[in-house]
């Protein structure tokens, strides 16, 4: 195993930047939760990266730690989809501006 | 360094590929794509009990979750796929920051591959660190999922 862990930290940036491009880019309220999955995994990569680097396991203890959190914020976001979309029948999040001041 | 590459290269074409299609039913399988490609880069760094959870909570649950709604609105593709011109600017704006953060971030210090202890990675070694040192957080996270449930049944409910 020979990778620099400069080049993980780098992978993890780019594949967290492509994931905040989604959310600033899309408008299709799944596919902006789906970018939101991007970044969490992209910062996993960093932890296990420098779990590795560090020869400490506390990185992937905290991995486990995210994957509890990405697994409640999906399933809470996503009843949170079908609410909206019960009441709305838009997944638009241009058109959910009711809440704007 | 090779598998590095290839897992890297095709992790971020298939992140590219979820968040710029159109339909959300394949940028949802691109996810999963990316998610068993990040799996394979944990089996490479020796984190093999997290690649294992890797790709059954997140390849397996919660994007089966994310399939069934994307079903179960029906699947429309989108109109337009840029937002609004402030929206762009920021995205923009961000991205370069982060390539710039990018280049000063690559240092040519390399994962120190020196007498790895046999167990690290297991089951085991994670499990002693979880329940000692880490056993209040771990706590907390049942309290989360709990709190979790409790919302998405009450945010499921209310209309029918």
């Amino acid at each position: 195993m020979t990778v620099p862990i400069g080049h993980w930290l780098a992978l993890s940036a780019v594949l967290f930047s492509i994931g905040a491009v989604g959310v600033l880019l899309r408008r299709n309220l799944i596919v902006v939760l789906m970018a939101i999955e991007i970044m969490l995994n992209a910062v996993n990569v960093a932890f296990v990266a420098l779990s590795r680097h560090l020869q400490s396991m506390d990185g992937q203890v905290i991995v486990f730690f995210v994957m509890t959190v990405a697994a409640a914020e999906a399933a809470v976001g996503l009843a949170i989809i079908l609410a909206v979309f019960a009441q709305r029948r838009t997944l638009n999040a241009d058109e959910l501006g009711r809440l704007r001041g | 360094m090779t598998a590095f590459w290839i897992l890297a290269t095709l992790a971020v074409l298939s992140a590219i590929v979820t968040i710029l299609h159109r339909s959300p039913v394949y940028g949802a399988l691109a996810l999963v794509q990316t998610l068993l490609l990040i799996a394979a880069m944990f089996a490479l760094l020796d984190a093999h009990l997290v690649a294992f959870l890797q790709v059954i909570v997140y390849a397996g649950a919660i994007m089966v979750l994310f399939l069934f709604v994307i079903m179960l609105l029906g699947a429309e593709d989108e109109v337009r796929l840029e937002g609004r011109s402030a929206l762009r600017l920021g995205a923009l704006v961000s991205a370069v920051a982060l390539a710039f953060e990018l280049a000063t971030v690559v240092v040519a210090k390399r994962v120190d591959g020196s007498a790895l202890p046999a167990s690290f990675g297991s089951t085991e070694a994670l499990a002693e660190r979880l329940f000692s040192r880490w056993a209040l957080p771990f706590e907390l996270t049942s309290l989360l999922l709990m709190v979790a449930v409790v919302g998405a049944v009450v945010l499921a409910r209310r209309k029918a």
